[in-house]
Order: structure tokens, then sequence, then C-alpha cells
């Protein structure tokens, strides 16, 4: 660079003198503060745990146990099950509300007042004892049984779970199809699609950009709501723990183990939501990176 | 029947609640033929071919395209609206090209174009590729076959929805003020694909503020006001020589 005007050389070499200094990068003090103190008590409360009457070597032994492996994999079946339940009657319901036609919409919002409404512990408990006001169930004249040997922990829990979870799920589902631009209706239609056809290959895959991430929160949250499905006797990872400390008084120990489980799931569900995420911002996002 | 006209509108009225949006609107653009629609903005022009696409069901008058009226079946002296599925394929003879573009945004180019195609017409994807390739090329963005909309300026982009209207191959292409959602320097590129069309033929029906192209394009203008034609002839001779003061009245408006 040439100096501005002639003649300025000396106050130009000062000028470069300075601007060739080192560079102190910015010193975050406050960082370094609030991690000295998070890792004081975090000592705290590792010598605590450490000195508490926790017996480490029950708490390993558990943690690989058949029946606590049992249970995880039922608490799994079950979040899993229970979630594309609740994902084919979200989208259904969802589909229903946003129709023309009133009494689909009125369906929808009676079945997402009504399971939105009760507790799902209630639910449960109310499946689980149908056979107390209908012993026998079935279709009058082609099949009938006791409603006892149909309604098992498991199917009791996926329909408490699934069509709570559905009603939750359509609320979402309305909140994707609402936030795609009405344009992108009438575009599929210019071109011949059917309103399912530009449902399922225009709106939905758009609307999912914005469903995914609160869906994603929403199976973190199933996960964990599975525990409620040990009162009705459901065999998950949080009832054969109580089944253990029951008979050993391991109490603590095996809390601790369910709960290892419960963070292990939930961590490879964040993981997985994170990859989705990415997969339906197809068009949005990728120009971002490109940035 | 050559004679007959591409589209044929009769008496056609439209409301919107309380308000009247179309009004006896009655007109014919034959094939081949580039037709302009102008008038103030609330003067039905849009209204009227979202009719003729069905986007909006009219409420009065008749609409035919060959002769096919559309959205209703006549029977026992009234006329009953069709089933969503027919009005589907009835759709399929015109094209529809939107002021806001309206491509998808989660396909590629080359995807918004054979999605019709493919999943309307059910052609064979490979057949559908190379058709939409051939469309692309023509509105100058094969190379682009594979950005994102969101990837390209709007320009691009109408042209991409130009090539997408195209690959239904209809009968008549409708264009909704396909430049005025465009930044100034990006309206030529545009106007240039839908003059290159108007020249191979394709019959076209325009609404559009763009009066330097409605006099060099369209073979006959119409104008439109409160709903109703007010007149439409030749397009040179409505733009410089007008017979009714509402279209004198708009014209030095709109010319200043």
């Amino acid at each position: 660079m040439m100096p501005a005007r002639p003649g300025d050389e000396a106050e130009d070499r000062h000028a470069l003198d300075i601007a060739l200094l080192p560079h102190v990068r910015p010193r975050h003090w406050g960082r370094i503060a609030s991690a000295a103190v998070l890792l004081a008590l975090l000592a705290l409360l590792a010598r605590a745990f450490a000195q508490g009457q926790i017996a480490w070597t029950v708490v390993a032994q558990y943690l690989t146990w058949g029946t606590i492996l049992e249970g995880l994999r039922n608490t799994v079946l079950m979040a899993l099950a229970a979630m594309a339940l609740g994902l084919v009657l979200g989208v259904l319901a969802a589909v229903a509300r946003a129709s023309p036609n009133p009494v689909l919409r009125a369906a929808a919002i009676f079945y997402a007042w009504l399971f939105r409404g009760t507790p799902v512990i209630l639910q449960l408990l109310l499946w689980f004892n149908l056979a107390l006001i209908f012993p026998v169930i079935g279709i009058p004249g082609i099949w009938s049984e006791r409603t006892v040997a149909v309604m098992t922990p498991f199917l009791a829990a996926l329909l408490g779970l699934g069509l709570n979870q559905g009603a939750y799920t359509s609320e979402i589902v309305r909140a994707g199809m609402i936030s795609v631009d009405a344009g992108q209706y009438e575009a599929a239609k210019s071109i011949g699609l059917t309103y399912g056809q530009s449902l399922r290959r225009i709106i939905l895959p758009q609307a999912m950009r914005v469903i995914v991430p609160p869906l994603g929160n929403e199976f973190i949250g199933m996960i964990k709501t599975t525990s409620l499905a040990s009162v009705i006797q459901y065999a998950e990872l949080l009832h054969n723990a109580e089944n253990i400390y029951y008979a050993n008084t391991k109490v603590m120990e095996l809390l601790l183990v369910a709960a290892f489980w419960y963070l292990v799931l939930v961590s490879l569900l964040s993981a997985g939501q994170a990859v989705l995420e990415r997969r339906v911002s197809r068009g949005v996002l990728r120009l971002a990176r490109a940035r | 029947m050559s004679a007959a006209p591409l589209l044929r509108a009769r008496k056609v009225g439209k409301s919107f609640g309380a308000q009247r949006a179309l009004e006896d609107v009655t007109l014919d653009v034959a094939r081949g033929e580039v037709v302009c629609l102008i008038g103030p903005s609330g003067s039905g022009k849009t209204t009227f071919l979202r009719c003729v696409n069905q986007l909006e069901r009219f409420d009065a008058g008749g609409l035919w395209i060959n002769e096919e009226l559309l959205g209703y079946r006549e029977a026992a002296g009234r006329l009953h609206p069709l089933p969503e599925r027919e009005v589907a394929r009835q759709r399929r003879a015109t094209g529809m090209v939107f002021q806001r573009f309206n491509l998808f945004p989660h396909m590629t180019a080359l995807e918004n174009v054979i999605e019709g195609p493919v999943l309307a017409l059910r052609r064979p994807r490979e057949e559908a590729v190379a058709d939409a390739r051939g469309l692309l090329d023509r509105v100058g963005l094969l190379h682009r076959q594979d950005s994102y909309p969101a990837a390209l300026s709007g320009g691009q982009q109408q042209r991409v929805a130009i090539a997408r209207a195209l690959a239904m191959r209809p009968e008549l292409m409708l264009f909704d003020e396909p430049t005025s959602a465009l930044d100034p320097e990006l309206v030529g590129e545009v106007l240039a694909v839908m003059r290159d069309l108007a020249g191979s033929g394709m019959t076209m029906l325009v609404v559009t503020h763009e009066l330097g192209f409605a006099r060099e394009v369209a073979n006959r203008i119409v104008f439109m006001d409160a709903g109703r034609v007010v007149e439409s002839g030749p397009a040179g001779e409505l733009l410089s020589n007008p017979a009714q003061a509402r279209t004198r009245d708009f014209l030095s408006a709109v010319l200043g």
C-alpha cells in the first residue's frame, strides 16, 4: 500500500509498526471461573456418591442382568410401537382436521380433546381394567373373547400410550401442515396431482421440517413415559428394576441401573434426531451450509 | 369443428361471500392465440384465470376447453359439480404459472419438472426425465437441473416453473402476473421465454401489467374492470385507441 499522502512516510511507518504487533485473543475469564466452580461442585458430588452407602458392585452386576435387559428390550419395543401407533393416528387426525369435511374435522377435534384431556396414567388404568365393565369383547356374530385374555399389559399399554400420543402428534403434524405455503397446494393441483398425492409428495415432506424436532422430543418423552406402564404390570425397565429391589432391597442401586439405561436410550435418540433433521431440511439447510 | 375456440367462457360469474368477483365474463381464446388480460387490481383477471384452472369454482355461467364443460356436468336441467378426480383430469389441459413461482422447495429443478408427468400422467421416469431436460434446456436452465429453488434467482425459478407447467403438455398455458414478483433486471429473461413460447404456437392466456410485452406478443388484449370485461380487441388497437373511457383512464394511469 502507498501512503495516502507523500511525505507522511514516517507516520505511515509508525502505523505499520503497530499493525504488525501480535494480536492477543480475548480471554474469557468468566468461562474459566464458571468451569472451576462447576468442577468443584462435581468433585463434591462424586465424593458424596463415593462415600454414600451405594454398593457399586451391585450396580455393575445388575447393569447387564437378564431381567434388566429384558425390561430394556420391552421399553424400546413399547416406545417404538406406541410411537408408531401415535404417528399413524396423529397424521390421520391432522389430515382429518385440515379436511373440508366438517364431520371429519369435528371427529379429529373430539379425539384430541378426549385424549389430551385426561392423564395418561388414568388412560392406562382404564384400558387395563376394561374387563370390569366389558367382561367379553368382540364383533357381534363373528368373534368374541374374554376381555382379560385380550387386554394384556402389552395391549393396554400400547392403546393407552399410542392413543394419547396420537392426540399430541396430531397437533404437531397440523402445525407442520399449516406452515406450508398455500401456493404449494395450488401448484400441486395445477400439475394434476390429486389431494392425496399432494399431501404425500408436496405438503407432508415440507411439513416434516417443522414436525421432526418436536416429534423427536415426543419420542424422547415416550421412552420415559413407558415407565408409567409399570402400574399395569407391563414388564418394562423400571417395572423389572422395582421387582428386583422388592426382593433384594437394593433400591438405589437398581434405580441407578434403570437411570443409566434411560440415559443411554435418550442419548441414542438425540443423535438419531439430529441426523433426521438434516435429512428433512432438503433445499433449505443445504443452501445454508453452502453459503 | 375446427373453428371452435380452445377456451370458451360464457357469462362466467364468481362470488367470494357477498362480493361479486366476476360477472358475465364472456370471451373466447382460439387455438394458437395469445391473449393478455389487463386491468386494475381487483378487477377479476386473476380470479378468471384461477377459474379456468379450477383453483376456484365459478358459480355462474360456463367455461369450456375443447368443448368440454369445466367443473360441472349437466343432469336433469342442472349443473352438478364434478368429483375431485375428474377436476384433476380436466386441469391437465391447462398449465399454470404463478406470480410467486410456487416451486416445490424440497425438490431440485429437475424433480419439480418431472413430478407431474410421473405422478399424474404415470409416465415412465426415464421418459419424463428426458422430456424435462429438454424443457429445462428450452428455458435455458439445463445446467441448473440439480439446483434447489432456494439456490436459483427469481427469474430462474419462474423459468423452471414454466418448464414444470409445460411438462404436462398442456394445450393452454395460463400466466398469473408471472413477472410481478421479480426484480426489474430479471423480468426480461422470463418475458423472453414467454415470447419464445408464443412464437412456437402455444395458446396463452396471460394476466400481466407488462403492456410492452402485451403490445408486442399478444394477438388480443382484454381489459377488465370490476369483474367484467370492459372491452377487448387487437393489441395495438386497444392500447393506442381504446373505445371505452374506463380503458383510457386505466391506460393513462399506467403509462403516466
